[in-house]
């Protein structure tokens, strides 16, 4: 069951980011375009999450177990460091740039459009020289 | 600075399912959603293979159904080179892996539960990702 709920999420997130539009790099490089045609939407999609997910951790923290599976698991890092900060500088560089994040990147590999397939074949290698040369934080 | 297409309804009822979406996966299955984890958990780690490679699925299988209820097609703009956004995916790929989480990972997940960690994250690509495209632009 748990894997048809990993299904089932993937595909209401990927849903979300065409409702919102977030799959489009043009609106995102509009919202990051703020000293000049500035579109605020981005702020009001990560608005629309954080009023479901935040209450809603809250509640479902206090249960024993999830679900589906035996425990919670997810990172509980509080770590302030220098690659946290490098590796933001380096991914909001990235944003920049391509107007994708990994979400709306591999969510548009459903359009077919050969640049943004491109761009995650590209971020895979990255992922890929991070766990090589263990860098992650 | 002029505000232009702005969707602020269609913006935050997207928020919300993916919200929804990142709820659901946390109650049943005891994970935050990080869409940079996963994906690079799929490729790298053995555990929980079989779910993070169905998320992504669900991940490209999502628009498609959605565009065959609406009976529309999803249309996107990339206007950068095809080198830029190789260069782009790269940063990306590094940066969100080093840093540990990405625009769903820090600014979804992490900021939900009230991570510093994630704020300061999110802070600094939010202001790297504006300084670049100024320098973008300017150039």
């Amino acid at each position: 069951m748990n894997k048809l709920i990993s299904l089932i999420s993937g595909i209401i997130f990927g849903i979300g980011l065409v409702i919102s539009q977030m799959i489009n790099p043009e609106k995102v490089l509009g919202f990051l375009d703020l000293f000049g045609n500035w579109d605020p939407s981005l702020a009001f999609v990560m608005i629309g999450a954080l009023i479901i997910t935040s209450p809603m951790f809250h509640l479902i923290k206090k249960k024993e177990k999830p679900l589906f599976v035996d425990s919670f698991n997810y990172s509980k890092n509080k770590e302030i460091n220098n690659k946290l900060i490098i590796g933001s500088v380096l991914f909001g560089a990235g944003w920049g740039l391509g107007g994708l994040c990994p979400g709306p990147a591999i969510s548009s590999i459903a359009l077919l459009n050969i640049n943004s397939i491109s761009f995650v074949v590209s971020m895979f290698f990255g992922f890929y020289l991070v766990k090589l040369f263990k860098l992650s934080s | 600075m002029n505000i232009v297409n702005f969707t602020p309804v269609t913006a935050t009822l997207g928020g919300m399912m993916i919200g929804l979406a990142v709820v659901i996966f946390f109650l049943f299955n005891g994970r935050l959603v990080g869409i940079s984890s996963i994906a690079a958990n799929a490729l790298t780690e053995k555990e929980n293979k079989f779910d993070n490679l169905l998320f992504l699925l669900g991940l490209i299988i999502g628009p498609i159904i959605f565009s065959l209820f609406v009976n529309k097609d999803i249309s996107i703009t990339i206007s950068n080179s095809f080198i830029l956004l190789i260069f782009a995916g790269l940063l990306v790929g590094l940066g969100t892996r080093i840093s540990g989480g990405c625009t769903s990972g820090h600014g979804i997940s992490g900021i939900g539960r009230f991570s510093l960690r994630s704020i300061i994250a999110t802070i600094t690509f939010m202001i790297v990702g504006v300084l670049t495209v100024l320098i973008k632009n300017f150039i």
